[in-house]
């Protein structure tokens, strides 16, 4: 016989909740996390990563000798760890003579390996080598703005995979209603060659300019960083079309023969179907009829005898 | 215009320009931040001059605009939940057309004259509440109708419990479980449809052990044995033996095999078992040959028959042949 078993503990029924599959996704936990080896400055990036998204992230701080994304069978423990922490973002240092400095971003559809991205780190400053006025330090949680610049986002294939990836990694959760007061930092992402991109943190300053819109200032706060993109994997289009399902109740159903105009408003559009009025024949009602006639009129159009098939000569 | 040259996703807040190169290779590093930075600021510019022209309502904390939906589409990470089957109820209830209407919480109890809750402790109706039944002329004698009510009660509850065990077998067959529930036969999934790795059980894991036990040199024959260790499962048949004595029941076996043998030689070459239908049939074939070879007519008549075949087929066939030759 099968048991029902379900949660003693509220407490344990609400998380599950929580980890319940959802029709519109709140957003996605990243897990922070590293190899056998890191140098110092791979520390402190992932360190200041976790600094940046402090709210929805989880960091690990014990040696994985057993994660290689890239390879077979080193994605397991990564995947059990994304199904434990309920993260469907990773962030994994590692530093080797060959790949040095060496950061794999991925995201995991259904705790399942979903793309990655291998990047090279240089040039890193941290947070704490900038100086600025300390006002300005974005808050934790703060929606950011991105900008990308550069033709190769678009053109390079890595690029653009790790356009998606960046901004998949630090937008945080999708909002409706947004407070202008709390606008406070930026990403800044430069594509310096095909493969080689400047990336920066900025906190924003908002200063009057006479109008409505603010003028916007940049101070940089750190951390900054280069990204040489190495190794990508792009992930299954089979996959990807699974992944990229939106729930069906909110697809909006197309408003046919409506038109919204600028100066006219909303216009709806009716068709008339066509009257037929040359072959369609009228009702006959005629009065000037005589009502016996008429009526055994009526009556035979009612009942009229069907014609029997004539049977057909075989020969 | 330099909105145009930009592309702007309002819901990601992001904008990007596709148009941007640098005009000549920088040749320090301050140059490529600061000409980043200044890029960025006309990307934020574009960002902000869209997002401030968004109607906004003043709040406490400041204006408050909606966003528009991100045009950027980003992969989900769990799959889509899927639709919870209609339990057996809710199936009868729409082919009936029976409506769900809500329930008051408080109902009126005539017994005591208040008003107390339809469920849970102190409810009306309570079982427990009432303090005498009236005896019924069909009442067996000896049997406790107070225990009798809670029997009833008891036997509802558990039919309710195995309804819903039914129905949540249904949702699980479609995948729709309730992410709290778990039926003991599957692992509780943690999160997204996929189930926790099973934990190894005692049985499973003894099994594991004699089977690395056996693989020794001696087949695990002279390894010592751990401290509440079982000896291994003999897996395979064991051999047996005829008697070497001749006798009645397991003596005689060796007899019953050696006669069966014997039988199967002689039956080859006996004539008991002759197929008589083949054997007319093999004749009949060799008879048509040699008739070919001389060039005589086939005469059906002449055939020797192996078995009753039907008057009735042959004649359908000639009259068949008949209708279609003329």
């Amino acid at each position: 016989m099968m048991r029902i078993k379900t949660p003693k503990k509220g407490r344990i029924k609400r998380e599950f909740e929580k980890r319940a599959p959802k029709l519109v996704e709140t957003g996605k936990k990243t897990l922070i996390l590293h190899g056998t080896k890191t140098s110092s400055v791979l520390n402190s990036v992932l360190t200041e990563i976790y600094h940046l998204k402090k709210d929805d992230s989880v960091k690990y701080s014990r040696k994985n000798d057993n994660i290689r994304p890239f390879e077979s069978g080193g994605e397991t423990s990564l995947e059990f760890f994304s199904l434990k922490t309920d993260c469907s973002l990773f962030v994994f240092g590692s530093h080797s003579k060959k790949r040095p400095n060496n950061l794999v971003i991925g995201r995991t559809y259904d705790h399942h390996i979903y793309d990655l991205i291998e990047v090279g780190v240089e040039n890193f400053r941290s947070m704490g080598s900038f100086s600025y006025d300390k006002k300005l330090a974005p808050q934790i949680g703060s929606k950011p703005f991105f900008a990308f610049i550069g033709e190769a986002f678009e053109s390079v294939d890595e690029l653009k995979h790790l356009k998606e990836i960046l901004l998949d990694l630090f937008r945080g959760e999708v909002v409706t209603n947004l407070n202008l007061a709390g606008l406070d930092r930026v990403y800044l992402c430069t594509a310096l060659s095909p493969n080689r991109i400047f990336f920066s943190h900025c906190a924003l300053r908002l200063k009057k300019s006479g109008t409505v819109v603010p003028r916007m200032e940049l101070v940089e706060v750190g951390p900054s960083m280069d990204m040489v993109v190495r190794r990508h994997r792009n992930p299954d289009d089979s996959l990807r079309k699974e992944a990229m399902k939106t729930a069906p109740e909110l697809k909006k159903k197309k408003e046919k023969n409506v038109v919204k105009d600028a100066i006219q408003g909303k216009i709806g559009k009716i068709y008339i179907p066509d009257q037929k009025v040359g072959s369609v024949p009228l009702a006959n009602k005629a009065k000037g009829v005589k009502r016996e006639r008429r009526e055994a009129k009526m009556k035979g159009e009612g009942q009229k005898p069907t014609q029997k098939k004539q049977k057909q000569d075989a020969e | 215009m330099a909105e145009s040259q930009y592309e702007v996703d309002l819901g990601n807040l992001m904008a990007f320009d596709p148009h941007h190169q640098f005009v000549s290779p920088p040749s320090s590093r301050e140059e490529v931040v600061k000409e980043a930075i200044e890029q960025g600021t006309k990307l934020v510019q574009a960002i902000a001059d869209a997002l401030f022209s968004l109607p906004s309502t003043e709040d406490l904390d400041g204006p408050i605009v909606k966003l528009p939906a991100p045009t950027t589409k980003l992969p989900r990470a769990k799959p889509l939940p899927k639709p919870r089957p209609p339990t057996k109820w809710e199936l009868f209830a729409e082919k009936k057309g029976i409506q769900k209407r809500k329930k008051e919480k408080l109902v009126f109890d005539e017994q005591t004259g208040t008003w107390k809750r339809r469920h849970g402790y102190d409810r009306v109706n309570d079982d427990n509440d009432i303090p005498i039944i009236e005896a019924k002329s069909t009442d067996e004698p000896g049997t406790d109708p107070f225990a009798e009510r809670r029997k009833e009660k008891k036997s509802k509850v558990e039919k309710q419990e195995k309804n819903r065990l039914q129905n949540l077998k249904q949702a699980a067959k479609a995948g729709a479980l309730p992410s709290h529930v778990q039926l003991a036969a599957t692992a509780l999934p943690i999160t997204g449809s996929q189930a926790m790795p099973k934990k190894v059980s005692k049985d499973e894991l003894q099994n594991v052990a004699g089977m690395a036990a056996i693989s020794t040199a001696s087949g695990g024959k002279f390894d010592k044995k751990l401290p509440g260790e079982k000896p291994p499962k003999h897996e395979k048949k064991y051999r047996k033996f005829l008697p070497a004595v001749e006798g009645s029941g397991m003596g005689a076996l060796e007899k019953q095999q050696t006669e069966k043998v014997l039988n199967q030689l002689i039956s080859k070459n006996s004539h008991e078992i002759l197929n008589v239908e083949k054997a007319v049939n093999m004749y009949n074939v060799k008879r048509e040959k040699k008739q070919r070879k001389q060039g005589g007519q086939l005469s059906t008549s002449s055939k020797l028959k192996a078995n009753k075949k039907s008057f009735k087929k042959s004649s359908k066939k000639g009259s068949s042949n008949k209708g279609k030759s003329k």
